[in-house]
């Protein structure tokens, strides 16, 4: 980089100014930009278009298939009537609670245990093979076992959510504990850092970028599980409504449901990935790990 | 300090042995004697992968010796102590703390009230010309700079022996040059002892009062050589001087035969 003089600090060092491009070569590739954009748009539409076409021409059975237009008179209907379980806000909020409420115990235990076996040895060897089994479990089928236990209610539903999330991101912590540069630590110890400060201040701040990892999968987990575990059992909640739908032989209420369920975990990812920029403040951006 | 007449550093038949990944035992290094008085510089030079970092880590207290005896200012090592310091080969700066707060740590993690910790890391900042840099992460320096860094982190302890892990073997040849003049300007005034392990003979003979050989591995001294170059040095001129070619082909003659045996080795492996 630079030579070893002390130069004042520039502007904005970080990201030094690149040769301003020609005009042209800016111009195509905003050209190029827009040609990928309407592209997408081309392809969404070509494919709702077909399947709409596909189904009102009884090439695909409608009654099972559904049509893009019903699916969204469905949704319309969904938010300016209400569903048979009240409203639709109400049903977003009520799994999004269970899910958000299951994320974060999940999260909680799952980085805690990490980072705590990850540097205890002896707790590894302990609960290592348990968890290994715990973990091959198919944990899914916990759902109607946490109906029995703890009724229908959200308690089911946040703890189906707490097992799907919890392994994905205590292995995450565990790895990214184990796998600390050593020489990070050896410098810490020899500045004066404790045990305690050399899990604080070094292990968890190096493991950050392995446990966000996880949080991107397993928040969707999240709401596998409370979406399982409504769609099982429960008084209200989106699994709830794919449910009922089902069960009235509606499958555009099925469709719509997915729908939502996507724009719901869309926003989810979004935030954390806005979350994810603020703390990694610290990274370069321009290497990738 | 002053009434204590021990010796900063004594090894004493220090031995190490490694358990490798498959079980078996490695000796990294045998029967080691070694010492270092108070405000000499040491610098250790042997063949490439033949032991001399293992020696820094006994001394530091990160590793226990398998055999023999290991005393910094006559106490034995037990442990981490705050006598300390070291810069690592390997760029060993917090990456998620600023320039400011990586020269904090070591004050902060000794429990110095942070007003206090900030001043002096500020003071040292400025002493290896960083002063502006105090808010940039890591990442937005160069080598050398984040090198700086280091120093500074490791000065503002105050560490009463200073171990050094070729810390400047990641370092283009010129920038390498100055760092090691930065590095006899601040050691000047501390009057710490520093053991100074590097492959390179050149940058030894430059910086050391006192340069020891080591055999290929297992590492074990092989010859002491005092440099009685005078002070202070500049190491770009000094190397051009007589006296100091002189040196550097004695000491050559010692080492070149270790790093030969250390290469036939290799080829042998390959073989």
């Amino acid at each position: 980089m630079s030579p070893e003089t002390v130069t004042p600090p520039l502007a904005d060092p970080v990201k030094p100014q690149a040769p301003a491009p020609s005009r042209s070569r800016a111009q195509a590739a905003r050209r190029r930009r827009v040609i990928v954009v309407v592209a997408r748009v081309l392809l969404l539409v070509g494919v709702l278009g077909l399947w709409e076409a596909l189904s009102r021409a009884q090439v695909i059975d409608p009654f099972n298939f559904s049509m893009p237009s019903e699916i969204w008179d469905q949704i319309t209907s969904w938010v300016l009537h209400g569903t048979a379980l009240g409203s639709l806000g109400e049903q977003i909020w009520y799994t999004l609670y269970e899910a958000l409420l299951g994320w974060v115990i999940g999260v909680v235990a799952g980085v805690v245990l990490g980072i705590a076996l990850g540097r205890v040895a002896f707790l590894a060897d302990l609960f290592g093979p348990y968890i290994k089994v715990l973990n091959s479990i198919p944990r899914i089928v916990l759902a109607p076992i946490f109906l029995i236990w703890f009724g229908l209610g959200p308690a089911s539903k946040v703890a189906s959510a707490v097992v799907l999330v919890f392994f994905p991101v205590f292995f995450n912590a565990f790895q990214g504990a184990r796998e600390v540069n050593r020489d990070l630590v050896a410098n810490a110890r020899i500045l004066g850092a404790t045990d305690r400060q050399v899990t604080l201040q070094v292990v968890i701040p190096s493991a950050t970028s392995w446990i966000f990892t996880s949080l991107h999968v397993s928040f969707g987990f999240a709401l596998i599980g409370a979406i399982v575990g409504e769609y099982i059992g429960a008084t209200r909640g989106i699994g709830l409504l794919v449910a009922q739908s089902q069960g009235t032989l509606n499958s555009a209420g099925v469709y719509a449901a997915m729908v939502i369920l996507a724009v719901v975990a869309l926003l989810a990812e979004g935030l954390l990935t806005f979350a994810e920029r603020r703390v990694f403040r610290w990274k370069s951006s321009s290497s990738g790990h | 300090m002053s009434a204590d007449t021990s010796p900063a550093i004594e090894l004493r038949g220090a031995s190490k042995i490694f358990r490798t990944p498959s079980g078996d035992p490695h000796t990294a290094v045998r029967g080691l004697d070694l010492t270092v008085e108070r405000g000499e510089f040491v610098a250790v030079v042997g063949p490439t992968g033949c032991g001399k970092s293992t020696t820094l880590t006994l001394v530091s207290g990160l590793e226990e010796p398998s055999e023999g005896e290991v005393l910094v200012a006559g106490q034995p090592v037990g442990g981490v102590g705050d006598r300390v310091g070291f810069v690592f080969q390997q760029d060993a700066t917090f990456p998620w703390r600023t320039v400011l707060s990586n020269v904090m740590a070591g004050p902060r993690f000794r429990g110095v009230p942070k007003a206090e910790a900030k001043q002096k890391a500020r003071e040292w900042l400025a002493r290896v010309g960083l002063a502006a840099f105090e808010d940039r992460y890591p990442h937005q320096l160069s080598g050398g700079q984040r090198k700086r860094v280091a120093l500074a982190a490791t000065f503002v302890n105050d560490p009463e022996i200073l171990l050094m892990d070729e810390p400047f073997s990641a370092l283009d040849v010129q920038t390498r040059a100055l760092m090691s003049d930065e590095l006899l300007e601040l050691w000047e005034g501390t009057g710490a002892s520093v053991v100074f392990v590097t492959h390179d003979l050149e940058e030894s003979i430059a910086l050391a009062d006192k340069v020891v050989v080591m055999t290929a591995g297992p590492a074990t001294v092989k010859q002491v050589f005092t440099i009685d170059l005078p002070r202070p040095r500049k190491v770009e001129s000094i190397r051009l001087e007589p006296k100091f070619i002189e040196i550097y082909r004695e000491i050559w003659e010692s080492l070149g035969e270790e790093v030969r045996i250390t290469r036939e080795r290799g080829a042998a492996d390959v073989a």
